[in-house]
């Protein structure tokens, strides 16, 4: 597990109300059940985080922890 | 060789849940599962109401009973006002009941032009355009100004049809916090320098019935060369000295680009339309897909508008009427104890914050059921995931229906629970 990964997983945890045991594979829609507007406040927080841009069209190809990651590296390199 | 056509005993085919393994109605059982089990407890379906009589922009019959209502966007009353449905009516006689075809077609009329010169006498501004709907302004507008290279800065709670312009064209879509003007300028400040933006925003939200923070928004977008667009949709008419919207009142309409509004709330009739100054606004007719691929609307309704947009310029009465009555309800329904989704009157929506949806269903039937009708509002309309009763207040409601309404609140309220 990278950094990134880490430091991604960390700011999920406030959100992870059903104390879900996090892997690359962990889906934010199926196994964290976030509806839209947790989402929003997370990736707001996750762009503040790295200060990068999250577009809502990056977005809807990301659905699991491991992508997320690997989307904010690449944002980040 | 088997016969193509499905016959009641083919074995794959369940008649009672449609062809089996492959139908695209499939998705909609969740919904169609809570319906039906809030349906079970014996509510009323609060999207299925009909008002079988109207008589003035504040009563109409539901159910066979005189209600009153206060859950329309009727803010300014202009519905029944003699001067519009006169101006209808000739329209009817003169010009027919449609006009079957595109603006840039046959389906610009005299009235089309008229009204788009009434638009302009109203806001000041150089150019205005015309649509169908409120709706489809806000798909044109958006999808045609921003390209695949263009970003689009918009706020978390903005209208579906700000997401659906977006979700029509290509560009590229960031969000910021619900009126944040802190957020909104650091995800400026995170884009590339050289690339085109438009920010968008609203004058007031209509779910809560919130004012957008528009000077300091303005500023931040400027600063960052952004270009700006706002949707008034519920705020013509009632803010700013000439009832231009919240840009007026703020003092920024001359920075804004464009001004998205709507014939369906004040004006009282139904279209959408964009005003500009931007001296290359002409062009948009030849390239905004929802505005040449519709008919225009219909000569009546035009003519309703015009006439209405141009008594709304001279309305100063019932703009101070209104507020009267948005102060009077906002004050009245927090004492009674009601949780409201601003803390103090900000425009004439006012949303009475529910914590379920059962208990809003309840809370929604006992006030029908006593003469008054207001909007449910759930998800995904909501913000936040949260239920809510939304009362929107008109210049011709009487201060003693207001009066009446909060007796009403007060008597529901108590029935259900959610006040003392």
């Amino acid at each position: 597990m990278t950094e990134t990964y880490d430091r991604v997983a960390a700011l999920i945890e406030p959100f992870n109300k059903k104390g879900v045991a996090l892997s690359d594979a962990t889906s934010f829609q199926n196994d964290l059940e976030w509806d839209s507007l947790t989402v929003l406040d997370f990736v707001a927080t996750v762009e503040d985080e790295f200060d990068v841009t999250i577009t809502m069209n990056m977005q809807a190809e990301i659905e699991t922890v491991g992508q997320l990651a690997a989307a904010v590296e690449k944002l980040t390199a | 060789m088997t016969d193509a056509a499905a016959t009641p005993d083919d074995p794959q085919i369940d008649l009672a849940t449609g062809p089996a393994g492959h139908d695209l109605m499939a998705k909609f059982d969740p919904l169609i599962a809570e319906r039906q089990a809030l349906l079970d407890t014996g509510v009323r379906d609060p999207f299925s109401i009909v008002m079988e009589e109207v008589l003035s922009p504040t009563q109409a019959i539901i159910n066979g009973r005189e209600t009153i209502l206060l859950g329309t966007y009727n803010y300014m009353g202009m519905t029944f006002d003699p001067d519009v449905v006169a101006a209808g009516k000739a329209a009817l006689d003169e010009f027919g009941s449609g006009t079957t075809g595109s603006r840039v077609l046959n389906g610009t009329y005299g009235g089309h032009r008229d009204c788009e010169d009434a638009l302009r006498e109203f806001y000041g501004m150089d150019h205005a355009m015309v649509f169908s709907t409120g709706y489809q302004a806000n798909l044109g507008i958006i999808s045609t100004l921003a390209g695949k290279d263009d970003y689009i800065i918009l706020d978390a709670d903005s209208h579906a049809s700000i997401y659906d312009g977006c979700a029509l064209g290509n560009a590229q879509v960031v969000r910021f916090r619900h009126n944040s003007v802190e957020d909104l300028g650091k995800r400026l400040a995170r884009l590339p320098k050289e690339a085109g933006k438009l920010v968008i925003l609203e004058g007031v939200y209509s779910m809560l019935g919130d004012i957008a923070p528009l000077r300091e928004m303005v500023a931040v977008a400027r600063a960052h060369d952004a270009m700006i667009l706002v949707d008034e949709a519920h705020s013509m008419g009632f803010f700013g000295d000439h009832g231009r919207g919240v840009a007026e009142q703020e003092g920024v309409i001359d920075d804004v680009d464009f001004i998205i509004g709507t014939f369906s709330k004040s004006v009282g009739t139904v279209g959408g339309f964009c005003v500009s100054n931007h001296p290359k606004f002409e062009v948009l007719r030849l390239v905004c897909r929802p505005y040449v691929f519709t008919a225009s609307l219909p000569p009546s309704v035009v003519a309703t508008a015009a006439t209405s947009i141009r008594k709304l310029m001279h309305a100063g009465d019932k703009r101070a009427h209104l507020w009267e009555n948005s102060i009077r309800l906002h004050n009245g329904l927090r004492e009674l104890g009601f949780t409201l989704g601003t803390a103090t009157p900000q425009s004439a929506i006012i949303a009475v914050m529910i914590p379920d949806q059962q208990t809003t269903v309840m809370m929604w039937q006992a006030l029908l059921e006593s003469g008054l009708y207001v909007n449910m509002a759930r998800p995904p309309a909501t913000p936040a995931g949260t239920y809510l009763l939304r009362c929107s207040l008109c210049a011709e409601h009487k201060s003693e229906q207001v009066d009446q309404i909060l007796s009403l609140f007060a008597a529901a309220g108590r029935a259900t629970g959610l006040i003392n």
